[in-house]
């Protein structure tokens, strides 16, 4: 795209490639990431309102499409399939793209695959908003919104496969592991949830045990695996080094497969006691994930600072790393029985939940679009001022939600254990933490507009870069005749 | 080495073990739990179908989410066995006697005034063949006593139910909203502990009249508020200050809201089950019967 830049030609073949590589996988990217950009505004703006609602229980009371019980779904909706889903699919077919030294097959299509996918949230959003959320906690869209999400998913999926098919580099590495297996697992979660609970409904507290499995899978083995491929190979690609193990890493790859897959049934479940009891065991085996992923991280950064060329993105994917060990600790903590019964039903389980979904999952996200974009857009970022604003003002949303979540989650489950307590003053305990968190939204919502901001920016410059040249040609004839006069 | 069938077969492994585990299993388990008679002693139909209206108000706590703040499921962290007598009979030193005789707990000291004030706990938290041995030594002293199984917990001494929450107690629901949170208190016997439809309406449209420092937010939109031709109607909700409608005016349930108040008065889950026993009056005829063989 600038043609300028590079006339010399001896790094030439190496080069060129990995600028056709990004160029082509610049159509869906910019459909994934720039519609991600813009359901986290819309999300953080209706976890807005839902957060006001605790403050003011009676603001936009006449409406039903804004009652906290709809609008707090939309917002994590929005968050979850607006911007983290597609956000890791977009990361993860360049993942694939450039680690397989290959341009991504038929681009075109995988873009139109994201814009059914971003129908489909749309639509999905708007149901819940409508009251047609299925009633089961991360899978509240409706079925009609399922189906395109299903389709969508369908043909990105497998045209990143074919990507993966495609690569000229034969040896797999770690991410590549992780992301094939995420891609498989998501459509064998996503529709055994929606075939049992809202095609053919299971009977009782059955529907609950898998709306807990989904949940589960989508929170920690597919954002565990998507999340960690984008750790590793940014992690490695900034500090100019190979990941310390690839062994280690295949050591955290099976634990999130036995292992993660089986968490999520709560301790207080009206279900048979072995659920919850496999549950507990195989949560806290994920201690092994969380120790593999420390020491490799650790033996990959640690041997010296290694040269990052930016660091704002390394700042993003760093927290997201930190995020990731504190967020599946207190998942392993939560899991054993005698501190779930002070943490569930509390707070505690939110502080949790965004942790591992925002502070984990969508930060690491964040460093990989402001890697990735300014090079499949081949700008340089003009903004690298604007991307360390929206790091900072992530990070201390996140810790304004996560901190007074997590000890407001405590100090409600250690009332609530103590039934002398009224319920009104267990309720009240928790108001003032609240407060806080509706600031950290604030100033999520001024990040995710940074973000966007960010990538309009990025967008104009390269609608300028292609328009420019002519520009230029057109002045240069000019302007002789003008300094002649 | 070939790592794509490597990976192909792990990732393989790994959705099919938590999906035979987590989907499958319980299907065979308890995926076809139907309406039975299962509750100890009565042997009555449990679980009863909610009627139709109570349904349709399953769909509108459905769709505006309640579950997000309500969970609907008891947790009990034990069983207590308690002893009650119930008529001490003709001969009270004798009943006393054989009680401190049995060895159940009942000493010389803690036996003065155990026939005042009828019927009175006289045994808490013992093992049932205590609790059996102290109701037949009373029997054989002419006194009569019954042994009560109690459920034991927080959310049970909160007074939101009378025992923990069991799979039974679902099978109707559809969506099962278990709830995960609880920033408001748990439903699942609020039929029974808050019974009253006109206080539900209320609530439901102006909670801070009825419960000053609640959080919850007000369901106007569940309501409609009319001009009044002639007579108001018998459903109008009896507002006062700033929740009053203009004079002339009434607010009335719409369907949903009416809907919604027969589901949360359809919500009661205290049959005494066998996988979640409780204590149930008809007892001493029972414990005498089941009591004779295992001696």
């Amino acid at each position: 795209m600038n043609p300028s830049s590079c006339s010399s030609s001896s790094t030439v073949a190496n080069d060129s490639l990995i600028r056709e590589i990004d160029a082509s996988a610049r159509p869906p990217l910019f459909v994934l990431f720039f519609s991600g950009a813009i359901w986290l505004v819309i999300s953080s703006i209706l976890g807005l309102i839902a957060s006001i609602k605790f403050h003011s229980p009676d603001f936009l009371a006449n409406c039903a499409w804004l009652t906290y019980g709809r609008v707090y779904p939309a917002a994590t909706n929005a968050l979850l399939y607006g911007f983290a889903i597609p956000a890791g699919l977009g990361v993860g077919l360049w993942i694939i793209a450039r680690l397989g030294q290959t341009r991504v097959v038929q681009p075109w299509i995988i873009a139109f695959g994201a814009k059914i996918w971003n129908l489909g949230v749309l639509v999905g959003v708007f149901g819940i908003l409508n009251g047609d959320s299925t009633g089961f906690e991360s899978l509240e869209m409706p079925k009609y919104a399922a189906i395109l999400l299903f389709i969508a998913y369908t043909i990105i999926g497998i045209w990143t496969l074919l990507t993966l098919h495609a690569r000229q580099e034969k040896t797999l590495t770690a991410p590549q592991w992780f992301l094939l297996a995420a891609l498989f697992w998501f459509p064998w979660i996503f529709s055994t949830a929606h075939l049992l609970l809202t095609v053919w409904p299971v009977r009782g507290v059955t529907q609950s045990i898998i709306a807990w499995w989904f949940a589960a899978n989508l929170k920690f083995v597919w954002f565990g695996l998507v999340g960690l491929a984008a750790s590793f190979y940014f992690i490695s690609q900034l500090m100019n080094r190979a990941l310390h193990s690839q062994y280690l890493a295949l050591f955290t790859f099976w634990t999130i497969l036995l292992f993660a897959t089986w968490s999520g049934i709560p301790h207080s479940a009206p279900v048979p006691a072995w659920m919850p009891a496999i549950s507990t065991v195989a949560t806290v085996l994920t201690l092994i994930t969380i120790l593999t992923v420390m020491m490799n991280v650790y033996r990959t950064v640690g041997r010296g600072c290694g040269q990052a060329a930016n660091p704002a993105p390394g700042k993003f994917i760093a927290f997201g790393v930190m995020a990731f060990v504190v967020s599946w600790a207190m998942h392993v903590l939560n899991a054993l029985p005698e501190l779930a019964i002070f943490t569930q039903f509390t707070w505690f389980n939110v502080a949790q939940n965004h942790l591992n979904v925002y502070g984990f999952f969508a930060m690491t996200m964040f460093g990989a679009i402001y890697y990735i974009m300014p090079r499949v857009m081949d700008m340089e970022c003009p903004c690298w001022g604007r991307v360390k604003a929206h790091y900072w003002l992530a990070l201390l949303g996140i810790i304004l939600i996560a901190v007074p979540l997590a000890v407001g989650g405590i100090i409600q489950g250690f009332k609530l254990n103590h039934p002398q307590v009224a319920f009104v003053e267990v309720m009240k305990s928790s108001l003032n933490f609240l407060r806080a968190t509706s600031l950290g939204e604030v100033l999520l919502l001024v990040g995710h507009l940074l973000l966007l901001a960010n990538l309009i920016g990025l967008a104009v410059r390269y609608a300028r870069s292609r328009v420019t040249p002519v520009f230029v040609d057109a002045m240069t004839e000019i302007k002789p005749a003008g300094v002649k006069s | 080495m070939n790592y794509g069938a490597l990976i192909f077969l792990a990732a393989f492994i790994g959705i099919s073990a938590s999906w035979f585990g987590f989907v499958l299993t319980p299907q065979i388990q308890i995926g076809r739990e139907t309406q039975a008679t299962n509750t100890v002693n009565t042997a009555e139909l449990y679980p009863i179908a909610r009627p139709g209206q109570a349904n349709e108000g399953a769909e509108v706590y459905r769709a505006n989410g309640c579950v997000y703040c309500h969970s609907q499921q008891i947790g009990q962290s034990g069983t207590e066995v308690n002893v009650v007598l119930s008529e001490i009979g003709t001969n009270p030193v004798a009943v006393v006697e054989a009680l401190i005789n049995a060895k159940v707990g009942v000493t010389n000291a803690n036996a003065t005034g155990l026939s005042a004030g009828l019927p009175k706990t006289i045994l808490r938290n013992v093992s049932i063949g205590n609790a059996k041995k102290a109701s037949k030594a009373v029997r054989d002293a002419g006194a009569e006593s019954r042994v009560d199984v109690v459920p034991v917990g927080v959310d049970i001494e909160r007074g939101w139910g009378k025992r923990h929450s069991v799979a039974q107690d679902y099978i109707y629901d559809h969506p099962v909203m278990l709830g995960s949170q609880r920033i408001g208190p748990d439903l699942a016997n609020v039929g029974v502990r808050l019974p009253d439809a006109k206080w539900q309406l209320l609530h439901l449209y102006a909670p801070r009249t009825v419960v000053p420092e609640s959080i919850m937010p007000s369901y106007k939109f569940l309501f409609e508020q009319r001009k009044i031709n002639g007579q108001p109607s018998p459903d109008a909700l009896p507002l006062e200050g700033d929740y009053a409608p203009p004079a002339g005016y009434e607010v009335v349930p719409r369907a949903e809201a009416k809907a919604l108040v027969a589901y949360l008065l359809s919500l009661h889950a205290g049959a005494p089950l066998y996988e979640a026993p409780l204590s149930v009056a008809s007892a001493p005829a029972a414990t005498a019967a089941t009591n004779s063989p295992a001696k």
